[in-house]
């Protein structure tokens, strides 16, 4: 699979901890916005309080994905 | 302007001093203000005693979102310098967490840079806090603005 082709998926804290893994790599096929990539990555719906970045910029479900994209799913931040 | 993201344990007054005086030179005469915020871990939260800490961060965005952040207050008041470190991965009580400082001609812009430093890291910066308690590790879940 060249990774041209492919969006990265990664989670972070409680949310990795639930997902049981760190990361996840799809196919781009049929993923047009942040809330496609969570409907391949997850059965559940979108959870509340979960914050989602597309390459490293904060983003919204409704944010358009595309080919080498890297996206992140994690809870409220909690530093300082 | 400079922020910096480690594993390791830092001394805050130390940073400052050395910060100092590597950079006053550039500041000309003109720092007449410097305001500085230090976090440091406390061994109680949400009313249960914390004996540890393990910070998570989400590396390269963490560093991206420091910046963008110290740029946003130099871009708000008339600002020297800016100075933000914050740890990352094991903590013990006591530890400083996060230093921010702020240098300046004037104490106003000092001490409103500093505060909207911190304000903003806290609401921000992909940092997750996972306590040790005596019932075991729990993630902090504070309210966190949307960004």
């Amino acid at each position: 699979m060249s990774r041209k082709n492919i969006i990265i998926v990664r989670y972070f804290a409680s949310l990795r901890e639930r997902m049981g893994r760190n990361e996840d790599q799809l196919e781009v096929a049929g993923l047009s916005c942040v809330a496609d990539v969570w409907s391949r990555v997850s059965n559940e719906a979108f959870p509340v309080n979960t914050l989602v970045a597309i390459n490293q910029e904060y983003a919204t479900p409704r944010s358009p994905v595309q080919a080498g994209d890297e996206v992140a799913f994690f809870p409220p931040v909690t530093g300082g | 302007m400079t922020i910096r993201v480690q594993n390791e344990r830092f001394d805050p007054w130390q940073e400052l001093a050395a910060y100092q005086e590597t950079h006053a030179v550039d500041w000309g005469g003109r720092y007449g203000a410097t305001a500085v915020f230090v976090g440091s871990l406390r061994d109680f939260n949400q009313g249960q005693a914390v004996t540890g800490m393990a910070l998570e961060h989400y590396p390269g965005m963490t560093e991206g979102y420091l910046e963008k952040i110290s740029t946003e207050a130099r871009a708000r008041w008339e600002l020297l310098d800016t100075l933000v470190i914050h740890r990352y991965g094991p903590l013990s009580l006591g530890d400083p967490i996060v230093l921010a400082a702020v240098w300046s001609a004037h104490r106003d812009a000092a001490f409103a840079a500093c505060r909207y430093l911190i304000d903003e890291l806290k609401t921000r910066a992909p940092f997750w806090k996972q306590e040790t308690t005596p019932g075991g590790l729990r993630w902090v879940e504070e309210e966190s603005r949307e960004p």
